[in-house]
């Protein structure tokens, strides 16, 4: 196992965010992570990087405790991550922020190799022609790449993804579909997670389902979209019953 | 030979510049030319090293001068009471300022914003206290550098031409330090702390250990610029050494030039001290000076907030190469 999270509970004050959550992630596969808004994915990411230490619980990755380790240090081991929310580092040409990744990740380059590997990563998550552009004046498409491009620059083991294809006209999810495929084929372990139901389902190996802040669910993409608790959990919103329900129905109509 | 041209393109601008204030008395041989240079100079070194952390990571210290100083009175307490000779009392200067920012890096850098920037007004007023009742320091009434001290330059005269040519190296070394920190992997991560510190974080930078050392670099300089100022003014009391609207107007040198730029420090603190000087020269302007100083620095702020260097480096591709 890659990563192990061992009954972890994230509290912040009375409310509970993640409510005893156990996982496994074998080497080399991609695992979703879905449920509905508010269901804790982003705080079991959090806790897992590093941003606040779980509650309670244990995170071991590569054989190694992490749980309440700072963030830096878990980057450093090459666990590497994208932000739903994308924090590009504005005043920074794109080439800047993907440096940053390479020099300070698990290799931790000087800026010359810094600088090869951005070129490459940059030529493979299709920014090549951007390069010297200020990264706050990229488009939210350029900007999910750049957040996957920065964290691919740290040549991680592991890596997580937090909605990279929300905000995504359907072409562009069908490009980075493509793209998250062949970070996989190069070895990267993937936990990601995702509302795009149609390429969760495409893309994972396995999917875990968390609701209020609880793991329901667990299995291959077929077991998930028929398990009942799962469709329960969804109810609230019919469209997406219909994506779960259907997965060779038509690809990408719910991205707009 | 050209590679090397082009890889330290930004750094030839600011070093003629300074080269140039430095020639100018030399040239014309006055001594209150000299003089003039001196405080701009001064100026431009307090400014540059400001900007390793106000500019490249994006931490306000409003209260700056602190290190100025603590250096002044760790130097003239080496000098006068422990007897030792100028460059031992230079490199202590340096030091104690420097071990004051890590000290209080590990402390108050946890704070963000607004929080840090008091913070550093509050340690600046704190240390104005606490000299002006340490009576080794001589208290609230200073300390007095004897002429005697003076003798080893050949009187007051040849001390003066030698705090001079310190101050011009003094410069220099911190034009080159801040040029050749921003080109490093050091600078590219004090960069990303000043963009997006949590990002930053995220992608592995360990961002109290590199905001330390940016306090560090910040602070050594201005440490040993306090010892040679107050050894030349040949008097040190705590409202000199602390003075809390000098910190502001280092502020606005950087501002006004160009936060995080390498030149703009430069061109910053030299054209404030010019017109600070028509100012402090005109019977109507005099008394307002510092008046004006607030006026730029809001004026920079709500028009032109990447100052006049990064101004134009926006304007211009190519002026983007050259100006660094």
């Amino acid at each position: 196992m890659i990563l192990t999270v061992d009954h972890v509970t994230k509290q912040f004050g009375g409310l509970t965010a993640v409510n005893d959550v156990s996982l496994e992630v074998e080497e080399g596969m991609i695992l979703g992570l879905i449920g509905p808004n508010g269901a804790g994915k982003t705080t079991l990411f959090n806790c897992i990087t590093g941003v606040f230490p779980p509650t309670s619980g244990d995170v071991v990755f590569r054989d190694e405790r992490i749980s309440g380790a700072r963030a830096y240090t878990i980057a450093r081991k090459g666990l590497a991550r994208t932000h739903q929310i994308v924090r590009p580092l504005n005043d920074l040409t794109v080439r800047e922020n993907v440096i940053v990744g390479a020099c300070y990740g698990r290799e931790g380059l000087g800026l010359k190799e810094g600088a090869k590997v951005t070129d490459e990563v940059l030529e493979f998550v299709g920014l090549a022609a951007r390069t010297d552009e200020l990264a706050g004046k990229l488009n939210v498409a350029q900007k999910k790449r750049l957040e996957l491009a920065r964290a691919l620059a740290a040549r991680p083991y592991m890596l997580l993804l937090d909605e990279v294809l929300a905000g995504l006209n359907t072409t562009e999810v069908t490009g980075m579909i493509e793209t998250i495929r062949r970070v996989r084929d190069d070895g990267v372990t993937i936990l990601m997670i995702e509302h795009i139901m149609h390429a969760v389902m495409n893309l994972s190996d396995r999917i875990l389902v968390l609701d209020y802040g609880t793991m329901i669910a667990d299995g291959t993409p077929d077991e998930i979209a028929n398990d009942p608790k799962v469709i329960e959990a969804y109810l609230g919103d019919p469209d997406i019953i219909d994506e779960v329900t259907d997965i060779d129905g038509e690809a990408g109509e719910e991205s707009a | 030979m050209i590679a090397f041209l082009k890889r330290t393109g930004g750094l030839w601008i600011p070093l003629v510049i300074i080269a140039a204030i430095a020639a100018y008395p030399l040239i014309t041989g006055s001594d209150s030319n000299r003089e003039a240079m001196f405080s701009i100079l001064l100026a431009i070194a307090l400014a540059s090293s400001l900007n390793i952390l106000l500019g490249y990571t994006g931490y306000v210290s409003f209260g700056h001068i602190v290190f100025f100083g603590v250096g002044g009175y760790a130097g003239l307490y080496a000098v006068t009471v422990l007897g030792w000779n100028i460059w031992m009392a230079l490199a202590l200067g340096a030091v104690v300022a420097g071990l004051l920012a890590f000290l209080l890096g590990s402390a108050i850098l946890r704070l963000r914003g607004g929080y840090f920037a008091l913070a550093t007004i509050g340690v600046n007023e704190a240390m104005r206290a606490l000299t002006g009742n340490i009576s080794a320091l001589g208290g609230p009434i200073g300390m007095d550098v004897n002429f005697s001290y003076y003798k080893p330059f050949g009187g007051p005269g040849g001390m003066l031409q030698f705090v001079f040519w310190m101050v011009v190296a003094l410069t220099t070394l911190v034009v080159i330090i801040s040029f050749v920190v921003k080109k490093s992997k050091f600078g590219l991560g004090l960069l990303a702390i000043r963009e997006d510190e949590d990002a930053a974080e995220d992608m592995g930078v360990i961002a109290p250990r590199a905001k330390t050392w940016a306090y560090v670099l910040s602070a050594l300089i201005p440490g040993a610029l306090g010892v040679l100022f107050f050894f030349k003014n040949g008097h040190i009391e705590p409202g000199d050494a602390f003075r809390l609207s000098l910190s502001i107007e280092m502020i606005v040198w950087v501002m006004l030039g160009g936060i995080g730029t390498v030149l703009g420090p430069v061109v910053g603190a030299g054209l404030y001290q010019e017109t600070r000087k028509l100012l402090l020269t005109n019977a109507y302007l005099k008394n307002i000076q510092l008046a004006v100083a607030g006026a730029l620095l809001l004026a920079i702020v709500l028009f032109v907030p990447a100052g006049i260097v990064g101004w134009l480096r926006s304007r211009n591709a190519r002026l983007r190469k050259v100006l660094e």
